[in-house]
């Protein structure tokens, strides 16, 4: 195994740089009905987001920061949030993905669409991070410090 | 031969700046997938979403409406296949532990 030296700079720049980068993930998810963005491109920054601290800490300290167990399990939870909308809208009548019939209290018509879109892409968001985390500790399963 | 080599990159180069210089130009009315009706006499699908994509989902962003209300089904598609290859990583690449007797 490689001796890592352990440069405070770059432990505290990414310490630093990782809150940001997560929150302009969130502003990308969150802003793509203005502006160009969306959820595959927001959840690769907030993946971004989780990586440097991965890359600078190691294995040992990411840990807690952010679980290995934790990856795969929200990649999950956003494939099956896009798919339990799409369900639901079935359920209720529709065809499967047509947001007209999802159910939003007090929310009707173009409105309701413009928000099941928002949380189809919240959905798409939190598989792309969950994947990329987990696709990155497979990869480096057992190694690094 | 290395000479060769050159010359058919240059040839095929300059084969796909001469094919370039047909295609419409960015934004022009009259092209053929940006009139409002196709050649066979239907309404152009790019026609229909620019028009109607802020009134079905109250959006101003069209690609967003595209990507995720009109084309839902494409999309749900690509984040299975991302999924996909995450499940993939994760039963080829993750160590199990191994018991020992």
């Amino acid at each position: 195994m490689n001796r890592i030296d352990e440069s405070p700079i770059v432990l505290i720049v990414c310490r630093v740089l990782s809150p940001f980068i997560m929150l302009f993930g969130l502003y990308i998810i969150a802003h793509g009905h203005y502006s160009p963005g969306g959820g595959f491109q927001g959840g690769a920054m907030l993946a971004a987001g989780l990586l440097i601290i991965r890359l600078a800490l190691g294995t040992t300290l990411s840990e807690l920061h952010f679980r290995r167990a934790w990856g795969l399990p929200a990649g999950v939870m956003g494939v099956l949030i896009f798919f339990a909308i799409g369900l639901v809208t079935m359920f209720m009548g529709g065809e499967f993905l047509n947001y007209e019939y999802f159910i939003i209290p007090g929310i009707t018509g173009a409105m309701l669409r413009s928000m099941t879109i928002l949380l189809v892409e919240v959905g798409v968001g939190l598989a792309v991070m969950g994947i990329i985390v987990s696709i990155y500790d497979d990869l480096m399963d057992g190694k690094g410090n | 031969m290395k000479y060769l080599r050159f010359l058919l990159l240059i040839s095929f180069g300059v084969l796909l700046v001469y094919g370039s210089l047909g295609l419409p130009d960015r934004g022009d009315g009259e092209a053929v997938f940006n009139r409002e009706l196709s050649p066979a006499g239907t309404v152009n699908a790019a026609s229909y979403h620019i028009q109607n994509a802020y009134k079905d989902a109250a959006t101003p962003n069209m690609v967003t409406v595209i990507l995720a209300d009109y084309r839902s089904f494409d999309t749900l598609g690509e984040v299975i296949v991302i999924f996909t290859a995450g499940i993939i990583c994760y039963l080829l690449l993750r160590k199990r532990k191994v018991k020992h007797e």
